[in-house]
């Protein structure tokens, strides 16, 4: 029994990052119609520049902070140089272009910060069951995406960023900054990719640190459907339990298999994601 | 207040529009008229900013609006509602048309404009949450062109308000324009394939064909030359 | 000589490869050798990934997951059936990246965009981790050695990287000759039918699952083979080289050689070999710590991709038509046009 619950827990936390990795992505997808594959190099730098702040200064929340801002000036940065450019040029090369910066930054991680694993601290402490690092990171999360998704529903600026994403022409032909919006767009997910990062890189930083946690969180996306913030959040949540228990009873080895087999399951079900909107496209 | 000339605008190596010179008196209703094809979507897009023209400028009150973008040009005042309508159907009625006004600096007076807006049509209100992709034909021609009013706009560009809808209903919309117009005194510029409707609330008409100004008069007066019914508006 | 049919036509041209190749072999120095056979089966990687996501659109960012299973494959045979001449480990390497791209295939059938590439980074992430769940047949980290030493009687007195070189081009050669003809014929044709209209390939008859299940069987055909040489070429085969940052290599040596095309995949290896080795040797030059000449590789191929997606979506391949095109142009009068 205890194991059951041991899992559950263990597996809601990390569902959390998961949940928090995948609102950043679902947040570029819903604006720009991007999977943002650079997003986990977007928050390893972050994390790796909190890690340089916290050891220059002996604190880890000023790396925090630091790691939040230096997240959102990427997430600005990319789009504008980036994505931009090649707002006309097809999926393709969207995704090309993010791949490539991912090999980019990872690179340059490791060239400043070299590939050997630095240690990490957590939030808060993390031993025992359901440590307090683990009740900070699910708090976290669902504040932030409390945050997020009420800005969108109540704000007037997220009813301009979800006009912009859902149809910029009509968004244009109503006084909205299109393009502005998009640019926040990323700044915030890249913002909410920092906090995921922060939250998933402990005990050990490196290079290829986030690449299991996106995988999973691309996979928590695509569940909730990629232009569905709440379904990702909750395909996030039941994802990590899921996978606890997997890496529990058949060995942590088998996880990324696991979320491909479930990835593979639930598309074939339902093509869209479980809450995602289908676009009909069957002959 | 609306002025244009010599607007020559091409889709690739197609042109669409041929010279096009006309202009718009303050306070009116104006109809632009013609077959499919005459140019007449392409004239309203290009005053707003969607399609940039080759050559030619537009002034409205006063300046030239010409290469201006098009979240500029809504802002500057001038709505355009597009065919269609233009409804974002994930949005719910109420954010459709709060969208509409969110540009203007007066916060206080966007309530004031939803319930006017609300008002002129009413079939919305018990709709105000719903999504907008449940509403029927007219319903969202109502909400588009009410989302186009909420930002209280000096000139209003109209694609086609009456496209597909039942006669009751889009009558129904030409009596609401009249009505604003003699109450506000908005500028109208509707474009429209059902020449006699439009021209039974318009002051003044221009007739297009194959993207040129093939006519230009009163109402009146193109309702009651034949020649012309028959050779542009077909009736 | 144009009548010939194109199968014919392919062969001639490999056969002449290979005599052009054997001859190189022999004057250059073993290192050498060892990057040629090492482009070798890169080409075989690449080219299966242009059939799978040049010709027939569909992004793939797990072909390095192909390649474990040949290698592995490869390594496995060798050493619990040491009887088994090369040829067949080889073929059976194939066969079984063949298999698993049947069912990768099979499963991403209706996957389109993100959500395919998505569905393949899973599987470049998860398949190699399973060499460590199961380490009694797969040695976990440290991985497959073993020595292969079934020289051709035929070669014997040939130095071990020369005679490697020929078996891997001689493989390599094969392949793409199967691939080309497959890429001119009506195979081919229907792949890129599907990759630019779906819909309408699906209205002209073409069954559109069975062609993308078959693109992923020949392409991940193609990655067992690669995978299989790399093991046969360093006697090894472990999880760690086959990361994700492999996959990603791989696409990005397809898009700077050029999406669409074979001659494209040949350029993407020559790249991903010389990328390597000129990173090495600037790194020697300028003596920087091993931290940058370690990620210099993976940092360039990132920026190849960033500039080739803003500036030169064709590529190399693309590049070098517009310079033929513009060579052949002149003297329409010769050719009686106007």
């Amino acid at each position: 029994m205890t194991t059951f619950v041991n899992l559950t827990l263990g597996g809601l936390s990390s569902g959390a990052v998961y949940a928090a990795l995948g609102l950043s992505l679902v947040i570029i997808y819903r604006a720009t119609r991007v999977v943002n594959f650079a997003q986990p190099a977007l928050a390893l730098i972050s994390s790796y520049v909190a890690y340089s702040v916290t050891k220059g200064t002996g604190s880890y929340w000023l790396g925090f902070a630091a790691a939040i801002v230096v997240g959102t000036l990427l997430g600005v940065v990319v789009e504008r140089l980036l994505i931009r450019p090649l707002r006309d040029a097809g999926e393709l090369s969207a995704i090309i272009a993010t791949l490539g910066l991912l090999l980019v930054l990872q690179a340059v991680a490791g060239m400043i910060w070299s590939n050997e694993p630095h240690a990490f601290s957590y939030a808060f402490d993390f031993r025992g069951r359901f440590a307090a690092a683990d009740l900070f990171a699910v708090l976290a999360v669902v504040v932030t995406a409390a945050g997020v998704l009420l800005l969108f529903k109540f704000t007037p600026l997220g009813l301009r960023m979800r006009a912009a994403a859902f149809n910029p022409e009509v968004a244009r032909l109503v006084g909205v900054r299109v393009g502005v919006m998009l640019t926040i767009g990323w700044g915030l997910a890249a913002g909410v990719g920092s906090l995921a990062g922060m939250l998933a890189i402990p005990p050990f930083i490196s290079p290829n640190a986030l690449d299991e946690v996106f995988v999973f969180a691309l996979t928590a996306a695509v569940l909730g459907g990629l232009d569905n913030p709440l379904g990702t959040i909750v395909g996030g949540l039941g994802l990590g339990i899921g996978l606890s228990y997997v890496s529990g009873l058949l060995g942590p080895e088998l996880v990324p298999l696991a979320a491909l087999a479930i990835l593979v399951a639930v598309l074939a079900v339902r093509p869209a994601g479980l809450f995602g909107r289908a676009t009909a496209r069957r002959v | 207040m609306l002025e244009i000339a010599g607007l020559t605008a091409h889709y690739g190596l197609v042109r669409a529009l041929s010279d096009v010179s006309l202009k718009v008196e303050e306070g009116s209703i104006t109809a632009i008229l013609g077959a499919n094809g005459a140019g007449k979507t392409t004239l309203l897009r290009v005053i707003s900013g969607l399609v940039r023209p080759s050559s030619g400028r537009i002034t409205a009150f006063g300046e030239d609006v010409t290469a201006l973008s098009t979240d500029r040009i809504a802002r500057f005042g001038i709505a355009h509602v597009p065919e269609g309508g233009g409804v974002i159907p994930e949005l719910t009625v109420e954010e459709n048309l709060r969208l509409g006004a969110l540009w203007r600096k007066d916060k206080a007076d966007r309530g004031a404009a939803l319930a006017e807006v609300l008002e002129l049509f009413p079939p919305l209100v018990p709709r105000r949450a719903k999504a907008a992709g449940t509403l029927s034909g007219g319903e969202r021609q109502m909400l588009a062109i009410g989302r186009g009013l909420m930002g209280r706009p000096r000139l209003l560009l109209l694609d086609e308000p009456s496209l597909g809808l039942a006669p009751l209903v889009a009558a129904k919309i030409m009596a609401v324009l009249r009505d604003l117009r003699a109450a506000t005194g908005l500028t109208v510029l509707l474009v429209e394939q059902n020449a006699r409707s439009a021209l039974s609330i318009s002051d003044h008409g221009f007739v297009l064909g194959l993207g040129a100004v093939v006519a230009s008069d009163d109402a009146d007066t193109l309702l009651a030359d034949d020649q012309l019914r028959h050779a542009y508006l077909g009736f | 000589m144009k009548n010939l049919p194109p199968i014919v036509l392919h062969l001639l041209a490999a056969l002449g490869c290979l005599v052009l190749l054997v001859l190189l072999t022999m004057v250059t120095d073993p290192f050498t050798n060892l990057r040629i056979a090492t482009v070798g089966y890169y080409l075989v990687a690449v080219a299966g990934l242009a059939l799978l996501t040049g010709f027939n659109g569909q992004v793939s960012l797990g072909h390095g997951a192909f390649m474990f299973i040949g290698a592995y494959t490869v390594a496995l045979l060798v050493k619990r059936v040491p009887s088994f001449p090369i040829w067949a480990d080889l073929l059976l390497a194939t066969v079984a990246g063949g298999i698993a791209g049947l069912l990768a295939g099979a499963a991403a059938a209706r996957l389109r965009g993100p959500y395919l590439a998505g569905a393949t980074l899973a599987l470049a992430v998860g398949l190699p981790a399973v060499a460590q769940r199961f380490p009694d047949l797969f040695a976990g980290s440290n991985g497959l050695s073993f020595t292969v030493n079934s020289q051709p009687a035929a070669l014997a007195g040939v130095p071990p990287t020369r005679w490697q070189a020929w078996i891997v081009w001689l493989a390599v050669l094969l392949a793409l000759v199967f691939l080309a003809n497959l890429a001119r014929g009506k195979l081919g044709r229907t792949l890129r039918a599907v990759r630019d209209d779906e819909v309408a390939a699906s209205l002209a008859g073409v069954h559109v699952g069975r062609t993308k299940i078959l693109a992923f069987l020949v392409s991940s055909a193609c990655g067992g083979l690669a995978g299989g040489l790399q093991a046969f070429l360093l006697g090894t085969a472990a999880p760690g080289s086959f990361t994700v940052a492999l996959s990603l290599s791989l696409l990005a040596a397809l898009v700077l050689g050029g999406l669409g095309s074979l001659w494209g995949a040949l350029w993407g290896a020559l790249a991903l070999v010389y990328f390597q080795v000129w990173t090495d040797d600037l790194a020697e030059l300028l003596d920087l710590r091993t931290d940058i000449s370690d990620n210099l590789p993976l940092a360039l191929y990132g920026v190849v991709l960033i500039v080739i997606v803003l500036a030169f979506p064709a590529g190399i391949q693309g590049g070098l038509r517009k310079v033929w095109v513009r060579v052949r142009r002149p003297a329409p009068s010769q050719r009686g046009e106007a």
